[in-house]
C-alpha cells in the first residue's frame, strides 16, 4: 500500500519547466552569493592594500571555481529573465523556447569567455 | 519488434493504492482507453474509470499516462509506449475517488471562485450586443474560449501541487477570456477574484498547461495578461474600479 | 473581504515591483558582465578596482542603482520560492526580510567602499 503518485519528472521534463527549473536555482544561488560578494567589497573601506589582503583570502581553487559558476548562473538568470519578460509583457509569442536556447548558449559562452580571459 | 502483448500498470486503490499490472493484447491502432476498457470488460470489473465520447471531443477520459496527463482517446498506445510498458494513473492534484476517478470538483469550484461564468445585463426585451469579431477583445477572448475542462492543464501544474488554494490555469484561462467579454457586468469581482497569492500572480510560467493542453489553448498567455490588469489596478485602478 | 483585498493588493505590487526591478536589473547585469570580462583580464587586484571606481560618481550611481533594484528584486524571489517551499509564512517573511536588509546595508557601503577607496 503506498500514497496514490504525484507529479514526477515525466511531469516536468519540458523545455519551459528547465528554463523555470534553471530560472529558480540560478537566483537562489544569486540572492545567497550576493551579501557575501558586498561584504568582500565593501572591505575595499579599509584602502587599497586592506582591500586587497581579503581579496588573496579568495586566491583558493574552491573561490574561483565559485565565481566562474557564478558568472554562468547569472548569464543564464538574465536571458531566462529576459525570456519571462518577454512572455509576461511582450506580445504572446509562445512559450518563447527560442530564448531558453539563448540562455543555455550564452551561459556556456560566458563560461568559456571567463575562463579564456582570467588567469 | 513488436510484442503481442502490453504489460500495463493500473493504479488501484483511492489515496492509498497500489498499482496492479495487467497483460493486455496489443493491436495496431489501439488507444489507451482501448486498453483501459479492455483491462475493465475482459481482466477486471472491478476496475473504475471514466469516458464518454471516446473521439476527443468530451476531455471525460483525461488520466496520467507514463506520468503525463492525457486525454486517453487520443493517446495512442505506439506513441507512449516505453518498450512494452504503460503505466496508467489517475489525473494529478485532484482527489481520488477510486482508482482511475478523480473527484472534479475542486476544479470546477475553482472556475466558480475565478468568477470564469457570464453575467450579462442585457434581457430578452433588449437588441442583440454588438461585438466586433475582430476586435482585439474578442480575439484574446477567442484565443481561450475552446476550453472543455478536462483538467490536464491542472493535473500538470506544479504550483496547484505546492500551492493548495491556487485557482490553476484553466479556471484563469476561463477568467481571462470573460475579462476580454465586453457585455460581461462582474469585472471589478472577477479582477479582485483572481488577484492574490492563490491568484494569477502565483503562476511561475512554468508552462505545463499550454505544453500538455489537448486543445494547444495556451493559459500561460491567458495568465500573463491578467497578470498584467491586475498590477495595474493595484496600482492605478482599473476602467472597471479600484480593486 | 477588506483585509483580504490589501494582500491582493500587496501581493500585485509586490509581482510588479519584481518586474520593473527585473528590467533596471537587465540593463545593468548587462553593462556588469562587460566591465567583469574586461576587469578580470589578467587577474584582479584592489588598486586595479579601485583605480576604476575610486573618485568615479558615475560608477557609484551606476551600483548604487544595482544594489537598489536588488534590493527589491531578490527578496520578493526568495520569499515564493519560501513560502512554496515551508507551510509558516513568517519564515518567508523573515528571510527575505533579512535578505533585503542584507542588500541594502552591504551593498550601500560596497558602493560607499570603492568609491572613496577608505578615505572617507
Amino acid at each position: 500500500m503506498s500514497s496514490r503518485p504525484k507529479l514526477d519528472l515525466r511531469a516536468k521534463s519540458h523545455l519551459s519547466y528547465f528554463a523555470y527549473a534553471c530560472h529558480r536555482f540560478s537566483g537562489l544561488l544569486l540572492a545567497c552569493f550576493i551579501p557575501l560578494h558586498f561584504l568582500m567589497l565593501s572591505q575595499s573601506l579599509r584602502g587599497a592594500s586592506g582591500f586587497e589582503r581579503y581579496l588573496g583570502l579568495t586566491d583558493f581553487w574552491v573561490f574561483k571555481f565559485g565565481e566562474w559558476a557564478l558568472v554562468i548562473l547569472l548569464a543564464i538568470h538574465l536571458v531566462g529573465g529576459i525570456r519571462l519578460i518577454m512572455i509576461e509583457f511582450g506580445p504572446w509569442r509562445g512559450l518563447r523556447k527560442a530564448w531558453t536556447q539563448v540562455a543555455i548558449l550564452f551561459g556556456i559562452a560566458c563560461g568559456l569567455l571567463f575562463l579564456y580571459l582570467a588567469n | 519488434m513488436s510484442n503481442s502483448e502490453l504489460k500495463v500498470k493500473v493504479w488501484r486503490g483511492t489515496q492509498e493504492g497500489a498499482f496492479v499490472e495487467y497483460l493486455v493484447p496489443r493491436n495496431p491502432n489501439q488507444t489507451v482507453l482501448d486498453v483501459v476498457t479492455f483491462i475493465q470488460r475482459k481482466l477486471d470489473p472491478t476496475l473504475s474509470y471514466r469516458f464518454a465520447c471516446r473521439v476527443g471531443m468530451c476531455g471525460s477520459c483525461a488520466m496520467t499516462v507514463n506520468g503525463v496527463a492525457r486525454w486517453t482517446c487520443r493517446t495512442h498506445v505506439s506513441q507512449i509506449v516505453e518498450g512494452d510498458s504503460l503505466e496508467i494513473a489517475p489525473l494529478n492534484n485532484l482527489p481520488v475517488i477510486k482508482d482511475l476517478a478523480t473527484d472534479m470538483r475542486e476544479f470546477f469550484n475553482k472556475w466558480k471562485g475565478a468568477v470564469g461564468f457570464f453575467k450579462g445585463d442585457a434581457t430578452r426585451h433588449d437588441d442583440f450586443a454588438r461585438v466586433e469579431p475582430e476586435s482585439p477583445e474578442r480575439q484574446l477572448a477567442n484565443a481561450g474560449i475552446e476550453c472543455i475542462g478536462c483538467g490536464v492543464c491542472y493535473s500538470s501544474c506544479e504550483v496547484v501541487q505546492s500551492r493548495p488554494n491556487y485557482l490553476g490555469p484553466a479556471a484563469l484561462n476561463r477568467a481571462w477570456t470573460l475579462t476580454n467579454d465586453v457585455r460581461d457586468v462582474q469585472q471589478l469581482d472577477r479582477l479582485r477574484a483572481v488577484a492574490g497569492d492563490e491568484g494569477c500572480h502565483a503562476c511561475h510560467t512554468q508552462g505545463s498547461c499550454t505544453e500538455r493542453c489537448p486543445k494547444k489553448l495556451e493559459p500561460t498567455a491567458s495568465i500573463a495578461g491578467l497578470k498584467k490588469l491586475v498590477a495595474r489596478a493595484a496600482v492605478r485602478g482599473s476602467k472597471w474600479g479600484k480593486l | 473581504m477588506g483585509q483580504v483585498m490589501s494582500q491582493a493588493v500587496m501581493q500585485a505590487k509586490l509581482w510588479y515591483a519584481q518586474r520593473i526591478s527585473a528590467m533596471i536589473l537587465g540593463l545593468c547585469v548587462s553593462i556588469h558582465l562587460v566591465i567583469i570580462f574586461y576587469a578580470i583580464r589578467g587577474g584582479l587586484t584592489a588598486e586595479e578596482i579601485l583605480g576604476r571606481t575610486q573618485g568615479n560618481i558615475a560608477f557609484a550611481i551606476f551600483y548604487e542603482i544595482f544594489v537598489l533594484a536588488c534590493f527589491v528584486h531578490a527578496p520578493i524571489g526568495l520569499a515564493n520560492i519560501l513560502e512554496e517551499t515551508f507551510s509558516k509564512r513568517f519564515i518567508s517573511k523573515a528571510l527575505s526580510s533579512l535578505l533585503a536588509v542584507l542588500i541594502f546595508i552591504l551593498g550601500t557601503t560596497a558602493v560607499i567602499g570603492v568609491y572613496t577607496g577608505g578615505a572617507l
